[in-house]
């Protein structure tokens, strides 16, 4: 390599900014920042609509919001979490860090990542425009048949939820495949398999999932759509129909999601905490196949979800003992997590508070999950406040804890800039404390009774005291990711300064200066171990210097395009016509511009000249 | 960044002492059934019982493994507290004997866990051989009926039952899913509606210890009212309950409680000669009030004893025959009374909103008064 002569040439691409660029970008990075700020406001949004909902249940039979708006909130809060929130958040870091942790310079298909953030944005913003009708989403974020018939929700609701689940699917799979065959073809020379980190694993395995969940609700909501709009009858019992079949394919596709959302939470903790503890992963090959095991597994408890339908003996048995047999390589991780603090160093830095506060909350909602995988005891809990306990502490107490920490974690890469660390252990400490008055109650309240999407609940049951409390430790939630704003607000006023490795870290991102430039690494390095960056430093001596900042001069990317998101507006329009299927024009008209839109942005796309 | 630092120092022991009082008083008050009535941690029959040591066995091994395996993190974070300046620790990649033995622990407590697990469910699935009594219960959006083969009583959300005695029920639904829970006697189960190929009827069972009025409500959602699909169970003594089935059958005409073959078929079932008949009213009021019942459209969707649709049984609405004797109103939203069935008849979409029930037509001040006497009259 021969830096004076690359210095000396033209510099790779100006640097861009503005709105176009972004609309035309094909960089992952950008894409992930678009992803992550994207993800955040819908989270936001999912985060106010539960403090309605706190509001309403803070009091017996409160009247702040109606039964029909109530029963949209919680539609709409859970759909918005998972779909909207957490599942984007991490493709964030997916887009951000999968090519940069197997030293790539993008992504396989750089323009078909664009396409998935647009079809997502699209279909996110669709389906929270059914607020500007009064008809957002009402019959739950598991739209359990014959409620979503058109006889039981005649309205609009239930067109804007599965045409808007329809959408984001299409951007799911195709993000899906690309991952997919970005981490089987695009790692750096001597990068196994099996020297992966184990956030690239956990992402791995959780695009194996994805493109085998979806295609399965996929089918369930083509099926719904022709119950409600061409007059078939696969779910209502009047038209020789099965309401239970609605809810077998739901869960084939509704549990796997589930570690759809944990798998990249558990990836992200085994990158922070050796870096923080100064000691390898404990177990890496034990930590591999473990979640492979429980992925394996996800497929085979889905009916643990309907213990309360009445299967029978031999059913309950079967997915009760599958659904049992996943905490055996969930307490593997765990212990894993613990052995590889054991005997380290540990470093009280924020992402290490959150990546433990993770670990304590994820305890609590595994056991809970294995006080329900027993069906008669589940014959109490499921449907109650124990079940929306539970699922807090794994997907909050789990989910939304990992990412935070990977957003502290990785914030110096992705901008240049460190997060404060007093301000981050203050936001720690008010989601730690808040999270747990929020959701530990609910624990109590569901074993004492209280169902479920319910609106209000009468006095003298003894809800009162536990809700109120839940309803001011949610707005303690609220507070804490005030300062995390605020924390982000103040670290951007100051110029991008962070240096390339503030953590110390074992992997290939550190390598390379932060913000990373567009093509990553000036020279893609070789990999000799699962920590290629703690052997740098090792072989340094101790301490490396600042990468060199590289113009890029004689790397070729790939150029903006705009025509991802024709393809994009495309596909949305297609599903968006089937909103018009009871109007008087011609509605399959618009299905055909769709169709044409979207054939265009591909096929202009296919031919675009390579630049 | 000093004032958070300062602040986060006082913060830390007050929240750690926050959470332990929250861990404490979520050990010592969950079971406390006075200030919980519809808790399931206080089980009143055979069955509930059956679940609730089942729970109790999983909870002693969860709150092990709960204290273990935290107690073992805090350990580690604390022992292992590091500073910046520290060296290096030992370099450790894992090791394989741990590995087999955290794999074999749970392995260990999870058999512990499953046996019971699946005696039990073996035990709750099985419908009773010899039940004493055999109810159908059948989920309306909002409330519930309740039919008793062979007793010739029809009833809505107030299920009346004897102590001691085997209770089989037969649970549908007529519209969307619903899920019958009664926490401290029967714990719940989805009902379905049924069609041609789909004829998923579901069982439940359970023999109360004690006599007393158990609150209960729907638990799987059923659309705008789901919150206000209540339901109680009154367990009675046998005479109590005989007394009951007595006062009930008062005029009933049917044969078999109007269940004929298939649930939900719209064909008036046989009257039976051998149930007594209702003696007509007297009181004035009441027979206005009857006449109103009549005249009104009432009858397009509810049954009453004394008119000539007291055997329908696929109606809309909840069967009022002997309504007076019921205690709730509205699926156990209301107190049934005379001030609260005014108010429902006068404006029932404003006690409930979207609840089935629509006016025929507006009801004068006059008529109101009489038919709440009138279905006050039948107890």
């Amino acid at each position: 390599m021969a830096p004076s002569v690359l210095e000396h040439a033209p510099a790779h691409g100006a640097e861009k900014t503005g709105l176009w660029s972004w609309i035309t970008t094909v960089d992952h990075k950008r894409i992930g920042i678009l992803y992550g700020a994207t993800a955040f406001f819908f989270f936001l949004l999912g985060g106010l609509e539960a403090l309605i909902i706190r509001l309403q249940l803070a009091t017996p039979n409160a009247q702040l919001v109606s039964p029909e708006f109530y029963n949209q909130l919680f539609t709409m809060h859970g759909t918005t979490m998972i779909f909207l929130g957490v599942m984007p958040l991490s493709a964030m870091f997916f887009n951000f860090f999968i090519p940069l942790q197997i030293g790539a310079r993008d992504v396989a298909f750089p323009r078909l990542n664009a396409f998935s953030y647009w079809v997502f944005l699209l279909g996110g913003i669709f389906m929270n425009l059914s607020f500007l009708f009064s008809a957002a989403p009402n019959a739950g974020w598991f739209g359990y048949a014959p409620l979503t018939s058109t006889q039981f929700s005649p309205g609009l609701n239930t067109d804007f939820w599965f045409i808007g689940l329809q959408i984001l699917g299409v951007a799911s799979i195709a993000a899906a495949v690309n991952f997919f065959v970005t981490i089987v073809n695009m790692r750096a020379p001597g990068m196994t398999m099996l020297r992966m980190p184990m956030f690239v694993w956990m992402s791995f395995i959780t695009q194996i999932l994805l493109l085998l969940a979806f295609p399965v609700i996929a089918v369930a909501l083509f099926y719904l759509m022709f119950d409600r709009h061409f007059g078939s009858s696969f779910f209502s019992p009047g038209g020789g129909g099965d309401p239970v079949l609605w809810q077998h394919l739901f869960w084939i596709f509704g549990h796997p999601e589930v570690y759809i959302l944990i798998l990249p939470a558990f990836g992200i903790i085994s990158e922070i905490l050796p870096v923080f503890a100064r000691k390898p992963l404990f177990g890496y090959t034990a930590m591999v196949f473990s979640g492979a095991f429980i992925a394996f597994l996800g497929f085979g408890v889905w009916s643990h979800h309907m213990f309360a339908t009445g299967m029978g003996p031999y059913a309950d048995t079967f997915f009760s003992l599958t659904t049992m047999l996943i905490a055996i390589p969930t307490g593997v991780k765990i212990f894993n997590w613990i052995g590889t603090i054991w005997g380290g160093s540990i470093q009280f830095k924020t992402p290490m508070y959150f990546a433990l506060g993770f670990i304590a909350m994820f305890i609590i909602g595994g056991l809970s999950g294995v006080m329900h995988a027993s069906p008669p005891a589940d014959l109490q809990q499921t449907d109650t406040y124990f079940i929306v306990a539970h699922f807090h502490y794994v997907l909050f107490g789990g989910s939304i804890f990992a990412l935070t920490a990977g957003a502290y974690y990785w914030w110096p890469k992705m901008f240049g800039r460190m997060l404060g660390e007093g301000l981050g252990k203050l936001h720690f400490w008010m989601m730690f404390l808040g999270f747990n008055l929020t959701f530990a109650p609910m624990h109590i309240l569901g074993l004492n009774g209280m169902p479920r999407r319910v609106y209000t609940y009468p006095e003298g049951l003894g809800f009162e005291l536990w809700n109120m409390v839940q309803t001011v430790g949610s707005f303690l939630v609220a507070a804490a990711f005030l300062v995390f704003m605020y924390n982000i607000w103040k670290a951007h006023r100051g110029p991008a300064t962070a240096p390339a490795d503030p953590w110390h870290g074992a992997t290939l991102e550190w390598a390379i200066p932060s913000p990373p430039p567009e093509f990553n690494f000036a020279e893609i390095p070789t990999v000799h171990s699962a920590e290629p960056q703690w052997d740098a430093r090792r072989a340094a001596g101790g301490q490396l210097p600042e990468p060199a900042h590289h113009s890029g001069a004689g790397i070729h990317m790939p150029n903006p395009s705009w025509r991802p998101l024709v393809a994009a507006i495309g596909v949305t329009i297609v599903w968006v016509s089937v909103l018009f299927t009871a109007a008087a024009w011609p509605w399959w008209m618009l299905t055909l511009g769709g169709v044409a839109i979207m054939l265009y942005g591909i096929f202009s796309w296919a031919f675009e000249p390579a630049g | 960044m000093a004032l958070s630092t300062s602040l986060l120092r006082r913060l830390r022991p007050l929240a750690v002492g926050a959470l332990t009082l929250t861990l404490l008083v979520l050990v010592g008050c969950t079971t406390n059934e006075a200030t919980y009535p519809q808790t399931t941690l206080a089980p009143k029959s055979d069955f509930t019982t059956l679940i609730d040591d089942l729970f109790q066995t999983t909870f002693f091994w969860a709150v092990i493994v709960f204290v273990l395996v935290e107690g073992a993190l805090l350990f580690a974070i604390w022992k292992f507290r590091g500073q910046p300046g520290d060296a290096e620790p030992k370099q450790v990649h894992g090791n394989v004997t741990l590995e087999i033995i955290w794999t074999a622990i749970p392995v260990f407590i999870l058999v512990l866990i499953a046996v019971p697990t699946v005696q039990t469910i073996f035990r709750t699935s099985a419908t009773p051989d010899n039940p004493e009594l055999e109810v159908e219960v059948i989920g309306h959006q909002w409330w519930w009926e309740y039919r008793y083969p062979g007793l010739g009583v029809v009833t809505a959300n107030e299920l009346h039952v004897p102590v001691g005695k085997t209770i089989s029920l037969r649970m549908w639904s007529s519209d969307v899913l619903h899920s019958w829970w009664s926490p401290q006697l029967a714990a719940k189960r989805d009902v379905f509606p049924l069609g041609p190929r789909f004829q998923k009827i579901n069982p439940l069972w359970f023999r109360a210890d004690t006599t007393g009025d158990f609150s209960g409500q729907c638990a799987e959602f059923c659309g705008l009212q789901h919150a206000r699909m209540g339901l109680r169970v009154i367990v009675q003594t046998e005479a109590e309950f005989d007394a009951w089935v007595a006062q009930q059958r008062l005029g009933s005409p049917l044969v078999n409680g109007g269940i004929v073959a298939a649930p939900d078929t719209t064909e008036v079932p046989p009257t039976d000669p051998a149930i007594p008949g209702l003696p007509a009213p007297d009181d004035p009021v009441v027979v206005a009030g009857q006449q109103v019942f009549q005249a009104a459209g009432c009858m397009a969707c509810h049954a009453m004893v004394g008119t000539p649709l007291a055997g329908q049984v696929a109606l809309i609405g909840p069967n009022l025959s002997h309504f007076g004797s019921r205690r709730w109103l509205g699926a156990n939203m209301y107190e049934n009374t005379d001030e609260n069935l005014a108010a429902w008849l006068r404006d029932p979409q404003g006690m409930k909103a979207g609840s089935r029930m629509v006016l025929p037509r507006e009801l004068t001040e006059d008529e109101i008064r009489t038919l709440v006497a009138y279905l006050r009259a039948y107890q």
